[in-house]
């Protein structure tokens, strides 16, 4: 809640104000609802291999995080330079290749790449936007900076809880919402629709008909699949629902057949199509990628995505961002040391004690070593892992993360938090609503943020200025 | 609407009108076997008589031995070996509701969300005679809150014709079953007719469907079984009879066929026996013989499920 400099950050005052004059069994009896609202209206999770806990809620904090409106404009303007350039940047892999022939990334990194995808090779998109939506993981070490974790391309999932708990704090505390000036995100659902009907083929009717593909409803993210599919008032579909004739897609419905023109996917590429990727998959549609391919439906975002968010090309974002934009970034990146490369290999090994190691394609906080909370055994048991495969890890030192307070038994205390910001680009622009999905660690210390770890979520105000 | 949304609507109102008529008929089985001894007079058994009316007896046997208050409840109520189960319903239900949220209104999904939830705390501690009515009580109130949920807050769409036709069928199938089970006490021969347990027999059947007050008020006289039939059968006053579940059936067919601007053999088949039962009368059913009526009544309601499913659903 405090800025570096030890003062009250304007930002918070309003709220420490409301905090010191409420009494605390207000909090604690408000906390209770707020879960009882999550439970009852099913706002849950699955957490893979746990079948005790099958469906879990995600620890919601009442404790919004607060960031002010010059905040958030820098920060804003520097996502959208991000995210520009990362579709300029998957336009030309798939395309002409210039940042290659420059020299500025390594080939390898590209075709070598899990999810590089031939199959998008040449193909022009209608649009030229390969990621319609991305979600970025943000941290701050400073008043100064904001730094990049993560960019997610491929199918970012937490907005629903941006949403949810929104309202959840308009229900529970309405007062102290309404003595702020806080900027309304509720229109993320229209922008997001409104996104998905700009990328839609040219041959498509005036309304073109949007539908969301989940893989179904025992996957992590289905709440917010249908939620979202729910909100923007279009079909919830699954593989099976969707057939192909004649390289256009169309959805069974008890009316029959029905075209469908644009597909927000929150698929995995791998399960799309069983005819060009795995054959064993039986989540997808067959013949989907040829109806793509012949420019008959759209799928955000594009296949073949992920080639730009694997943690490996991370490190050359900043440079992709020169390269296209001509600017400096806005938004910095933290310092990466890639395992690939010797020199830093050798710094890794020595410096284990201080740094976090990642798995290039790992997600969701598996396969990371924290380096200064690891016993010395676990260490050096990874040590023996990035030998083996050093191409597979990057290694970031660990940052001073700024914190936020949350609501805990004994009171107040600081944790640490990260932002992920919901960028929407479609062909007439990019679309950014003031906010994002705050994830907390909840154990005190810890530096790790995800759901599936344990942590929980708040909600996000950003001022109007 | 997506096919696979309108048979998770379909069979989301079928599962949870399944698991009501299950504890309507758990509890006649309760108030019959808590009547005194002098009253039931022959050997009965009220809890195998449930088995049956709940078509589970065959599954009954495979897993249990003599049907005692335990074990029906047991099996009627939470049992995994019985997908007919009240626990199995909620389950099931609650599978399609969860697929198919974006067609439901919060209101149902909660109804549906918070009974499931209640069901999976009663089963953690395991319910006792005693605990029955509460227990029952409970399930009932989540399906009127579904129902009347659904029936307050639905567009009058597709989705609500398809839920609403997985309600009827499964009513039609339900209300034909405790007729059938009981088909012996409703023979209106002249011998052993009369009895205390005739008379009982009639208030269970009556009682099971919410009926015994109403029957007072369309009759005015004592409980009479062809009166009772007749009720139940012929009767589109009365909500759970066969002729106000083909009505509905009907009905909502042609809203269907209405918006779509096609109608096919679902809508022949509902109009048909509909007609069928608004033309006969109990006498005649009797002389046909209601086992062997009741017996062609499940058939042709079974028939038109899967004409709904062909025309819609798949």
């Amino acid at each position: 809640m405090s800025g570096h400099d030890g003062r009250s950050r304007d930002a918070y005052r309003i709220l420490q104000d409301w905090l010191k004059s409420a009494p605390p069994q207000l909090l604690e009896h408000r906390r209770e609802e707020a879960e009882l609202f999550f439970r009852r209206v099913g706002i849950t999770f699955a957490v893979y291999g746990n079948t005790e806990a099958e469906e879990r809620l995600i620890p919601f904090d009442i404790i919004p995080r607060i960031l002010s409106g010059q905040e958030w404009t820098r920060l804003a303007r520097g996502l959208e330079q991000r995210v520009k350039a990362l579709n300029m940047f998957l336009k030309d892999i798939y395309g002409a290749r210039e940042i290659l022939r420059a020299g500025i990334v390594p080939p390898e990194l590209v075709y070598l790449n899990p999810y590089y995808r031939p199959q998008m090779h040449g193909l022009s998109l209608n649009s030229d936007i390969y990621v319609q939506v991305a979600g970025i993981d943000i941290v701050r070490v400073d008043d100064q900076d904001f730094y990049v974790l993560e960019d997610n391309l491929r199918t970012p999932s937490g907005v629903s809880y941006m949403l949810e708990n929104r309202e959840v704090m308009m229900r529970l505390f309405p007062e102290l919402v309404g003595m702020q000036r806080i900027r309304p995100i509720e229109n993320y659902v229209d922008e997001l629709l409104g996104t998905l009907k700009s990328v839609a083929p040219a041959s498509s009717p005036w309304d073109p008909t949007v539908v969301l593909l989940t893989p179904g409803s025992l996957n992590s993210a289905y709440y917010e699949h249908s939620f979202l599919a729910d909100r923007m008032g279009v079909e919830l579909v699954e593989g099976r629902d969707l057939f192909v004739r004649d390289e256009m897609v169309y959805m069974r419905t008890t009316e029959g057949p029905k075209r469908v023109d644009v597909i927000y996917s929150r698929i995995d590429d791998d399960f799309l199509d069983p005819l060009v990727f795995r054959p064993d998959s039986a989540l997808g549609v067959p013949g989907l990628i040829a109806a793509y391919r012949a420019g008959n439906v759209a799928i955000a975002n594009a296949p073949g995505t992920g080639v730009a968010d694997d943690k490996a090309m991370y490190s050359y974002v900043p440079d992709i961002v020169r390269f296209y934009m001509g600017e400096e970034p806005i938004l910095k990146n933290v310092p990466t040391w890639r395992c690939r490369e010797q020199d830093s290999l050798s710094y890794v090994l020595d410096n284990l004690h201080e740094l976090v190691v990642k798995e290039v394609n790992g997600s969701g906080g598996y396969g990371m070593l924290v380096g200064p909370h690891a016993t010395a055994e676990a260490r050096e048991h990874f040590k023996g892992r990035i030998l083996a495969s050093p191409d597979n890890y990057i290694a970031q030192p660990t940052l001073a993360l700024s914190t936020s307070p949350i609501f805990t038994e004994k009171g107040l205390a600081p944790r640490h938090v990260d932002l992920r910001p919901f960028v929407l680009t479609g062909r007439d622009g990019v679309r950014l609503v003031p906010g994002g999905l705050t994830r907390v660690a909840l154990t005190e210390g810890s530096l790790v943020v995800n759901s599936s770890q344990g942590g929980g979520t708040k909600d996000t105000w950003v001022l109007s200025e | 609407m997506l096919s696979r949304d309108a048979d998770s609507l379909f069979w989301l109102s079928r599962y949870v009108e399944r698991a009501e008529n299950t504890a309507r008929i758990l509890d006649v089985a309760y108030r019959m076997a808590s009547m005194p001894i002098s009253y039931n007079g022959v050997e009965t058994n009220e809890w195998e008589s449930a088995l049956i009316t709940a078509g589970g007896i065959d599954q009954f046997r495979a897993v249990h031995g003599e049907a005692t208050p335990e074990n029906v409840i047991e099996f009627l109520a939470f049992s995994e070996a019985n997908p007919s189960s009240i626990q199995c319903c909620f389950d099931t239900a609650r599978q399609n509701a969860r697929s198919v949220r974006s067609a439901l209104t919060s209101e149902m999904w909660e109804a549906i969300n918070s009974a499931w939830l209640d069901l999976r705390r009663y089963k953690a501690r395991s319910i006792n005679v005693e605990d029955l009515p509460r227990f029952l009580n409970l399930v009932k109130e989540a399906s009127l809150r579904y129902d009347g949920s659904a029936m307050r807050t639905m567009l009058r769409n597709d989705a609500y014709w398809f839920s609403r036709l997985g309600l009827y069928i499964e009513r039609a199938d339900n209300t034909a079953r405790v007729l059938d089970v009981k088909y012996h006490v409703l023979l209106p021969q002249d011998a052993a007719v009369g009895g205390g347990i005739d008379y009982y027999q009639w208030a269970a059947i009556l009682r099971s469907v919410s009926a015994l007050v109403s029957y007072q008020w369309v009759y005015h006289q004592n409980l009479r079984p062809w009166l009772v039939a007749d009720l139940l059968i012929l009767r589109e006053e009365m909500p759970r009879s066969l002729a106000a579940c083909y009505a509905a059936l009907s009905r909502h067919l042609d809203d269907i066929s209405h918006r779509y601007g096609t109608s096919g053999s679902a809508q022949r088949q509902a109009r048909a026996t509909h007609a069928r039962l608004a033309n006969q009368n109990i006498e005649d059913i009797f002389q046909h013989g209601l086992h062997e009526f009741l017996q062609e009544f499940l058939a042709e309601n079974n028939r038109l499920g899967h004409a709904i499913t062909n025309q819609y659903l798949c």
